[in-house]
């Protein structure tokens, strides 16, 4: 069953994904709309999925990378929708979308795992941690989209190369502020993931804090971070700095993420979730 | 036969001193729709008159003598020789001219391609046309289509897309960097008139405040005036580089105005926020090197003659798509305009059938007796729906013959079939039969 509902969720998403790559070239309403609508049909099978999973599983579905992944996918494309209704801005879907649909196909090529689950990991404070920090890491994911194409239409505007892209990207001053307001909203959930995960080790493991890889980079992650906030509202940076200073902010993460699982090993690695 | 004649000039064909003198009365339009009006030939008419064009469109079956006729009249409307205007003129007939009227329509044939006034010029003329009951069934349906054809092209085609006034591209760009420009505040340095026409244009876009300096504070308070502004000294610019979002400069200074040094100083009071140079002036006001600093956007005159350029390329590659809207628009109109040729045919032998149900009826009324309401109605749609059943097949064979060559044939067919000529003139109203219902 699983599978099935996978495959559906990714079926919908990559038909999404051309979709919205078609709007932003054709840039005709109707395009965006059908591929819209399409997008939160894969949404609401990916979200089937990651329930029946986390039913068959007693924990959230989030043990091996493949799961991970797709896990992460579901978070972006649920803080679009939300970010959707709030700026309706119609270009964010042709780079959330292919976003959220590459780490499906990597999520996709990977083997589908059957080993049992330790009852160490069936805890709410578990599901908690990674919930709150999945959708903390969308909305930084989000803001570092935003950046990208903050630089670009930026190099459009200063080179003066007015053409097909710059009238395609918003203005400078909502890619900021969607920027912004990412960051000021997925810096909390990044915190209280990280608090509630320390719970959780307490819990777990008898220690809030053990230096584990993972623990560490996410801290430097969450120092980066920190100190891109206070440069935006202590210091006033907006703009070009502030969009680079994000985009370095979630390589780290992405490293946090992804580098130091698959590198590092320790507690945190997927590797090491499985019964041994 | 009836045909679409457009007798006119435009700006390509007709110099202004000819184009003013037809343009330069208000009720030129009236004047000339009274005459059309008086000309037996001409059926129906519109006439159109702009600073660019004038266009005189009507229906006629006498193609020469009601040109000869319109010509003349707009002759003596203008004040004109014959001799010096005919030469500027061009006469469509027919589906050329339908084009036309679609082309001028949709701003294909204007001086800047995809202007928006010329639309509602046309529907201003139209508006005339029926109150003075000179447009009759095809000019109506002419120019409905004409208004649809209009909007599909701005809908589906990016003609009236980017800016190609260079106060436009300047609003445009604005937008680009501040998304809105309510209460943002512009400071206008140096007066000139591109300058304050851009100034106007970002003021009607909803910016807050406009500040004006000028190296005769005098000079500078009368230019305020105009803008319900405020009056700044020279010496003020560098303090007002930390407030405002929009600097405009057109000074005839030979050296720079604001300089590189000045702005990267302003910047970190300005906590950052964008700033938006544009340098009207030439020489220029801003150093170039301006541009370099984050968060500062620098526009001179050739980037906004850049800008437009682009623009005014995209809109010439819009019109080759518009341009097939229209032809497309102009083969239905032509297929409608065939029909017409079946209508009389049709009206006939449908008024034919009505006058056979009421003599009917009025035979059969004695033995009928008195009818209810609901009988009456009940007898009425049954005769109706046998006699609309018979008559479906005829008509629409008719139709589908419509702009073949046989359709004569077959209309004087159907009038020899259904003894359509001596149709006897019944009395029209039903009002008859219901009387005696009652």
């Amino acid at each position: 069953m699983a599978p099935l509902w996978f495959n559906a969720a990714l079926c919908f998403e990559l038909l999404a994904t051309g979709g919205f790559i078609v709007f932003i070239i054709r840039q005709e309403k109707w395009i965006f709309r059908c591929s819209y609508w399409i997008l939160v049909t894969g949404f609401l099978f990916h979200t089937i999925f990651l329930g029946y999973r986390y039913y068959l599983l007693g924990v959230a579905p989030i043990l091996d990378l493949k799961s991970a992944l797709s896990f992460f996918a579901w978070s972006i494309i649920c803080v679009y929708l939300i970010i959707q209704g709030r700026f309706k801005l119609m270009v964010l879907g042709s780079f959330v979308a292919p976003f959220a649909a590459f780490l499906m196909i990597i999520s996709s090529a990977m083997p589908w795992t059957q080993e049992p689950v330790k009852p160490l990991f069936k805890s709410l404070w578990l599901t908690i941690h990674v919930g709150t920090v999945f959708i903390g890491d969308a909305l930084l994911a989000i803001a570092f989209l935003a950046a990208i194409m903050y630089l670009i239409q930026e190099y459009q505007i200063k080179q003066k190369r007015l053409g097909a892209i710059y009238s395609r990207l918003p203005s400078l001053a909502t890619l900021d502020s969607i920027n912004y307001y990412s960051i000021i909203y997925g810096f909390p959930f990044l915190t209280v993931g990280m608090i509630t995960g320390s719970v959780y080790a307490q819990y777990a493991l008898g220690s809030y804090w053990q230096w584990d890889p993972k623990e560490a980079w996410s801290l430097i992650s969450w120092l980066f971070y920190a100190a891109l906030l206070h440069q935006r509202i202590a210091v006033g940076w907006q703009g070009r700095r502030a969009a680079i200073m994000a985009i370095v902010c979630f390589s780290v993460l992405v490293f946090t993420f992804v580098g130091v699982s698959l590198l590092m090993g320790g507690y945190h690695s997927f590797s090491s979730m499985g019964v041994r | 036969m009836l045909k679409i004649i457009n007798i006119g000039m435009n700006h390509e064909t007709a110099p202004i001193e000819l184009r003013e003198r037809l343009a330069s009365e208000s009720d030129n339009t009236l004047k000339a729709l009274v005459s059309m009006r008086e000309i037996d030939v001409v059926k129906e008419g519109l006439f159109l008159s702009t600073c660019n064009r004038v266009e005189a469109l009507f229906i006629t079956e006498e193609v020469e003598e009601a040109r000869k006729s319109v010509v003349s009249f707009m002759c003596k409307l203008g004040g004109i020789r014959a001799e010096e205007f005919l030469t500027c003129l061009y006469v469509l007939e027919d589906m050329d001219a339908v084009k036309h009227i679609f082309n001028v329509a949709s701003s294909l044939d204007s001086m800047v391609l995809g202007e928006p006034q010329i639309l509602g010029q046309i529907k201003e003329a139209y508006a005339q046309a029926t109150n003075q009951k000179t447009s009759g069934v095809i000019l109506n349906r002419l120019m409905h289509r004409a208004f649809h054809v209009a909007k599909r092209v701005r809908s589906e085609t990016d003609i009236c897309g980017a800016a190609v006034s260079i106060s436009y591209a300047a609003v445009e760009l604005a937008k680009k960097i501040f998304h809105v420009l309510e209460g943002k505040k512009i400071l206008l340095i140096g007066a000139g008139e591109m300058a304050e026409l851009a100034a106007r244009h970002l003021l009607s876009n909803g910016v807050g405040s406009v500040m004006v300096a000028n190296r005769t504070f005098d000079r500078a308070v009368e230019v305020a005036e105009r803008f319900n502004a405020l009056p700044v000294s020279f010496d003020e610019i560098g303090a007002q580089l930390f407030d405002v979002d929009i600097v405009i400069t057109s000074t005839a200074s030979p050296e720079y105005v604001i300089t590189r040094s000045q702005v990267k100083k302003s910047l970190r009071k300005r906590r950052n926020r964008p700033i938006f140079f544009i340098d009207i002036a030439v020489p220029r006001d801003v150093q170039p090197e301006v541009n370099d600093l984050n968060n500062v956007y620098l526009y001179d005159i050739d980037d906004l003659k850049g800008v437009i350029e682009l623009n005014m390329a995209q809109r010439q590659e819009a019109a080759v798509k518009a341009g097939r809207i229209v032809e497309e628009e102009v083969v239905k109109f032509e297929k409608w305009l065939k029909t017409l040729a079946v209508v009389p045919t049709i009206i006939s032998l449908r008024n034919k059938a009505e006058s056979i149900i009421r003599a009917e009826f009025v035979k059969s009324n004695s033995a009928l007796g008195e009818l209810t309401p609901v009988q009456y109605e009940a007898i009425e749609t049954l005769t109706r729906s046998i006699v609309e059943k018979m008559l479906n097949d005829p008509i629409v064979f008719l139709k589908g013959k419509a702009g073949r060559s046989t359709l004569n044939t077959y209309l004087d067919l159907t009038t020899k079939l259904f003894n359509l000529n001596d149709l006897d003139a019944l009395p029209q109203g039903e009002e008859l039969m219901r009387k005696k219902v009652r």
